[in-house]
């Protein structure tokens, strides 16, 4: 194959494009701080989740230590159920308890897990009984309503 | 008076535009199946890469850096109202991987490389190189027209990432430099936010398809442009309209499918 002057100029480009890539990836996707390893995956059952989403991160004292992975719905109990997926780095008691919180007044919804006092620690394929819904608004001002016409009849 | 209304007339229309569907179809297929005699000579391609991909490399450049600017000042705009003036390298950044940076760069490609593809197999056939070309038992598909199509197709991708790439850091100059945006919230909030597959991916997936787009609109306008002066030139006016018109229509196709979530 011939060699040509272009050569050099087509090279420049293509690697110009390939670092615009990589750029792309580490610097604004981060790609890096992908979990490449899947950690261990515990289910929950919640009464209500509100809007999490999968992918939602599930905190821990504001640290990300994992993720949910799928939300389904279990028509025996009638309660959502939620696979999370939790980072192999940490290990929580098997008595700790979820919540699930919202991000600020109008942010995304994640899963937040207080550790329990159980000596035995969470392992794969178990699931958590101590859940707490999301925090439903309509239900809150319905509630509110409800108190406040109580407290008036209480008056009377 | 309206005697171009005649049923022949209407007729004669018809039967062209199904003609040139098909043409256009069996054209796009032997584009597609000519991949593996243009690898083997990797020569043409080189140089197809190089006219499109090179020489387009600076207006994709400095549109990128100026569209970052830009969205760097019209988000922090809108975004510190709410005090969320920290996401703004988040939304830069996916409003680029997602839509600005397939989108811009294949409009931009159209002006810059498609009419001139437009032009050049225009006028080589009012020439009439490619019939002397079928006489020497050389397929023009496959020594012409498939070079320059699968050279865009590896140009497209590798211009929009320059242009998202660039982009964001013309939207890093502004937000952080002049606006006094936190550099670590900056990208912290963009890393936090954008993801590898599902943004950037589809992003590349998408500039991949406008390339396909963009080329063979501009090869088939060349193609089947009348071979006069006049010709040519409607030809070239023709590639703009269509391909910028797929380009922005393919999208919202693409969007609907890829984000539909």
């Amino acid at each position: 194959m011939q060699r040509s002057k272009t050569d050099i100029w087509v090279g420049l480009f293509v690697l110009l494009g390939g670092l615009a890539l990589v750029f792309l990836a580490l610097q604004s996707a981060n790609l890096l701080s992908l979990n490449f390893d899947k950690g261990y995956s515990v289910t929950a059952k919640f009464d209500n989740i509100g809007g999490l989403k999968p992918q939602a991160a599930v905190r821990s004292s504001g640290v990300v230590v994992g993720r949910v992975e799928s939300i389904d719905f279990d028509d025996k109990s009638f309660q959502a159920r939620v696979h999370l997926s939790l980072d192999k780095r940490y290990a929580f008691p098997k008595d700790s308890s979820l919540k699930i919180l919202t991000n600020g007044l109008l942010g995304e919804q994640y899963i937040g897990i207080e550790a329990g006092a159980d000596s035995a620690n969470l392992a794969a394929g178990d699931s958590i009984g101590t859940t707490q819904s999301a925090v439903v608004l309509e239900n809150l001002i319905s509630q509110f309503l409800y108190n406040k016409a109580a407290d008036g009849k209480s008056k009377e | 008076m309206i005697s171009f209304l005649r049923p022949s007339n209407i007729g004669l229309a018809v039967r062209q535009a199904l003609a040139d569907m098909g043409f256009a179809a069996r054209l796009f297929f032997k584009l597609l199946l000519s991949l593996g005699p243009t690898l083997r000579r990797p020569g043409l391609l080189r140089e197809q890469v190089h006219f499109m991909g090179n020489y387009s490399l600076a207006i994709i450049a400095v549109s990128g850096v100026f569209v970052g600017f830009v969205m760097g000042l019209q988000y922090y705009y809108g975004l510190q109202r709410f005090g969320a003036a920290d996401s703004v390298g988040l939304l830069i950044s996916l409003s680029l991987v997602r839509e600005f940076g397939p989108v811009l760069t294949a409009l931009l490609f159209t002006g810059r490389a498609g009419t001139s593809l437009t032009a050049e197999i225009g006028l080589m056939k009012a020439g009439e190189q490619l019939s002397a070309m079928e006489m020497m038992a050389v397929d023009p598909i496959q020594r012409i027209l498939a070079p320059r199509f699968w050279g865009s197709v590896i140009a497209m991708p590798l211009l929009a990432a320059v242009f998202s790439a660039v982009g964001v850091l013309g939207g890093w100059v502004v937000g952080v430099k002049m606006l006094g945006i936190d550099s670590g919230a900056f990208w912290s909030q963009m890393q936090g936010g954008v993801d590898v597959v599902r943004d950037l991916g589809n992003g590349i997936l998408k500039s991949l398809v406008f390339g396909f787009a963009v080329s063979f609109i501009a090869l088939l306008q060349g193609y089947l442009a009348l071979p006069t002066p006049e010709g040519v030139a409607r030809a070239t006016t023709r590639t703009v309209v269509m391909a910028s018109l797929t380009v922005l229509g393919l999208d919202f196709v693409l969007t609907a499918l890829m984000f539909s979530i």
